[in-house]
């Protein structure tokens, strides 16, 4: 095990290399996630402010 | 057939297909680079000269090949949206490019770690790694133009107009960085020759490549239904999504 | 003469006179070359043995830098006046009066640029047949230089702040022409033949030449539109 982790030496090259890929990895789903997210409310957002709008002008009418 | 193709073309019936898609490429994609990990870090024979060092290649050279595959995806994507006028293919190239340039941004960022031990320097002005730098640059043109432009179908144009120039200048560049390369012999000797692969450290490196082709396939689709509903704003079939949801 | 050619000519002579008139300007680009060309000595030391060997690096990044500072403007009147409206409605191909503009403005930005070169060259020691090679290079790498500038002034042409993002599209594109022009005057520099990266260089303009009108004119329909 502790042969596995020093990596003949290069342990901190190696894991910090593998590390970040993971941290990239995480970091790709969560800001897609977030993307997704915010795009939904957005389109949701814009879709329901003018609506009281159109039905006071309905009412009007 | 057709009728297939306009369905799939219509918003609505695209965003739920692609929701659908995500675990179809995320679940192998995730075990793949389980797998991956596992042979390559562990079971895969140490490098009759690097050691262990040259574990860094399985994460390494998939996003280098990602970094490419990105970014040729994202041109054919913005080609086909010029060219038939198709939003979808331009919410496709939109998606594409933050995830391109984040595997671009991690094979220069692995790449360095690998040259330090190998190398002794954290940088070399290596014809590879250069050519990889101007590509990021190129990613981070064709974000900052899209989201110059307050009017979303014009940034898209522009973008992807953007993307297809920098296609077409690929290979340009990646020659005239080889020619410069090979003049310029770099003061810094590799103190090892590129690692000779065997068959057993390949098959790791050929289950990371397809798991990361299969998660930038996940991510994407995430990423592009996210563009979808952005691009659909104010459509009725949103507004009953969100009263179901 | 066909039409076509008559509305090239006026085009580019309109341009001329416009940027004639406002003369102050044109000289922005040629002065910001010599300031920033004057800093690297001032900035190292003035051994003429370091400034040998990094005067045809200094001089091509100059370069490239200063031919970014007039293409902001390079559209923006036409877009402002409606002109460019009128330019894409006219009959003539648009593909053409695209070259035409970008062949204007480097008459107007990179040929005072080549011109110059040999003052400016004397501050780094250049030899007089390096002096001779660094200006046919420039003279062959300042079209194609306009042609790229012109592309990404005109995806940017309807945006209010498309000056910062300019050298962002630009700077890359142009790293061929930084790399083979470098190449030669270093060569030349050397005494020994700059023809290969010569001719790099005149394949690299026929190229964009032939290719970049095509994406200008994409670009102003997107950007008028």
């Amino acid at each position: 095990m502790r042969e596995f982790l020093l990596m003949d030496g290069y342990w901190a090259y190696v894991w910090s290399a593998w590390g970040l890929t993971l941290a990239v990895f995480v970091g790709l789903v969560f800001s897609a996630r977030r993307h997704h997210r915010q795009a939904f409310r957005q389109a949701v957002a814009e879709e329901q402010a003018p609506r009281p709008l159109r039905a006071a002008v309905k009412e009007l009418s | 057939m057709w009728i297939w193709f306009h369905k799939l073309g219509s918003p609505p019936h695209f965003y739920r297909t692609a929701g659908r898609l995500v675990p179809w490429f995320g679940i192998p994609a995730l075990l793949l680079l389980i797998a991956g990990a596992v042979g390559g870090l562990a079971i895969a024979p140490p490098d009759y000269q690097q050691g262990d060092g040259f574990r860094i290649i399985y994460v390494h050279v998939p996003s280098a090949y990602i970094a490419m595959f990105g970014y040729v995806a994202m041109a054919v994507a913005a080609a086909v949206g010029l060219i038939w006028r198709m939003k979808l293919a331009f919410a496709f190239a939109a998606a594409c490019a933050p995830v391109g340039a984040a595997f671009t941004f991690l094979a220069l960022a692995t790449g360095s770690i690998w040259g330090k031990p190998m190398w002794g320097v954290w940088w070399d002005w290596d014809g590879r790694m250069t050519s990889v730098l101007v590509l990021f640059f190129l990613y981070v043109g064709v974000m900052a133009l899209r989201s110059a432009f307050d009017d979303a179908s014009k940034g898209d144009r522009a973008a992807a107009l953007l993307a297809i120039v920098g296609v077409v200048n690929i290979p340009i560049i990646k020659f005239s960085v080889d020619w410069w390369n090979t003049l310029h012999q770099p003061a810094t000797i590799a103190k090892f020759s590129t690692p000779s692969i065997t068959m057993d450290m390949l098959v790791w490196l050929l289950a990371m490549v397809v798991g990361y082709t299969l998660f930038f396939a996940a991510v994407v689709t995430m990423r592009l239904r996210g563009e979808v509903l952005l691009r659909e704003r104010g459509a009725r079939w949103i507004r009953e999504l969100a009263a179901h949801a | 003469m066909s039409s076509t050619a008559q509305a090239m000519l006026a085009l580019a002579r309109r341009d001329l006179k416009a940027a004639l008139r406002r003369w102050g300007e044109l000289g922005l680009p040629l002065m910001f070359f010599v300031i920033v060309v004057t800093l690297f000595p001032l900035g190292l030391a003035p051994e003429r043995d370091l400034l040998g060997s990094i005067g045809p690096g200094v001089l091509w990044v100059a370069a490239l830098l200063a031919s970014l500072l007039a293409l902001e403007g390079l559209f923006r009147s036409d877009m402002e006046d409606g002109s460019m409206e009128q330019l894409i409605l006219s009959p003539q191909p648009l593909v053409l009066l695209a070259l035409v503009k970008a062949l204007t403005h480097w008459v107007l930005t990179g040929l005072p640029l080549v011109v110059l070169t040999p003052l400016v060259a004397q501050a780094f020691y250049l030899p007089a047949n390096a002096t001779w090679i660094l200006m046919l290079a420039l003279l062959l790498a300042t079209p194609t230089l306009s042609l790229i500038g012109a592309l990404a002034a005109a995806l940017t042409a309807s945006l209010r702040r498309g000056a910062g993002i300019l050298g962002i599209l630009v700077l890359p594109l142009a790293l061929p022409l930084l790399v083979f022009g470098a190449r030669a005057t270093d060569l030349a520099v050397q005494g020994q033949s700059a023809a290969g990266p010569l001719y790099l260089l005149a394949a690299l303009l026929a190229l964009a030449m032939t290719l970049a009108p095509l994406a200008i004119a994409a670009a102003l329909r997107i950007s008028v539109d």
